[in-house]
């Protein structure tokens, strides 16, 4: 038995699944701190994924003890890069919590929808069209005629 | 690489798998938050069996911990700070009361 294949494989299982959790959370979650904390979770996923790439089984860490011999070492290079990238992905997080902070204040809630129908209504407003939420009467000109089989009176009454 | 180191790893990806699904499922946000937390010191943890200690030192200091803070102040900002109400308290001392009375 290797036991070295099997590390990796666990280890490349945790990052994946923490970047399509991450991304699923992103895409599926109904409140927005909720999506910035999963948002933070991809994140972590893919300094894993990184780090998990200059991996090597029968390295010591890359630490220079001695100027005689240089025994192997992990790649140090993927290691400053994520040093990097995980201070980046705080700056992230916190610019985030303060446009959320700032959605707060100016629409009073956090549900996906609500928001995002509020600044529909905001952007029409301020456009001086009436809110496009249809796909039966959407703003301007209808580039093609309808079809001829949807009848005309159930559009009307649904617009 | 030992065996041991195996299993450790195994442990640690299970706990930072089961918690990053736990901070979509769970209902109150302090739990939330606090669970990315777990999901942040499991991965330090991890880092260290990958013999990256600077990267642990970096994500343990600022991931579970810098960041963490940051999501509780937004938390008492949002006006999200509920504990789980009076009412869980209410239920878990009719319980403890319960199963005094029985004994």
């Amino acid at each position: 038995m290797t036991p070295t294949i099997d590390l990796e494989l666990i280890l490349y299982i945790t990052a994946l699944g923490l970047i399509s959790i991450g991304l699923a959370g992103v895409v599926l979650s109904q409140h927005l701190f909720r999506m910035v904390l999963a948002l933070v979770i991809a994140e972590a996923g893919a300094n894993l994924m990184l780090v998990l790439a200059g991996y090597r089984w029968d390295a010591v860490a890359p630490i220079l003890t001695s100027l005689g011999e240089h025994p192997q070492m992990v790649d140090p290079v993927p290691q400053a890069m994520v040093l990097t990238a995980i201070v980046i992905g705080v700056g992230i997080q916190a610019l985030a919590v303060s446009i959320l902070i700032r959605i707060r204040q100016r629409f009073g809630t956090l549900d996906r929808h609500e928001v995002a129908a509020h600044m529909d209504a905001e952007i029409a407003q301020i456009a001086g069209t009436s809110r496009d939420m249809s796909q039966e009467s959407p703003l301007g000109e209808r580039p093609l005629p309808p079809l001829p089989g949807t009848p005309a009176a159930s559009r009307e009454g649904r617009s | 690489m030992t065996e041991i180191e195996l299993w450790i790893a195994a442990l640690l990806s299970l706990t930072v798998l089961s918690a990053a699904v736990l901070v979509l499922l769970v209902k109150n946000h302090i739990a939330a938050v606090a669970a990315a937390s777990v999901v942040s010191l499991g991965l330090a943890l991890l880092f260290v069996l990958m013999r990256a200690p600077d990267v642990a030192m970096t994500e343990a200091a600022i991931g579970a911990g810098l960041s963490s803070l940051i999501l509780a102040l937004a938390l008492r900002r949002l006006g999200l700070w509920q504990i789980d109400g009076v009412k869980s308290r209410q239920n878990l001392i009719k319980a403890i009361n319960g199963v005094e009375r029985d004994a």
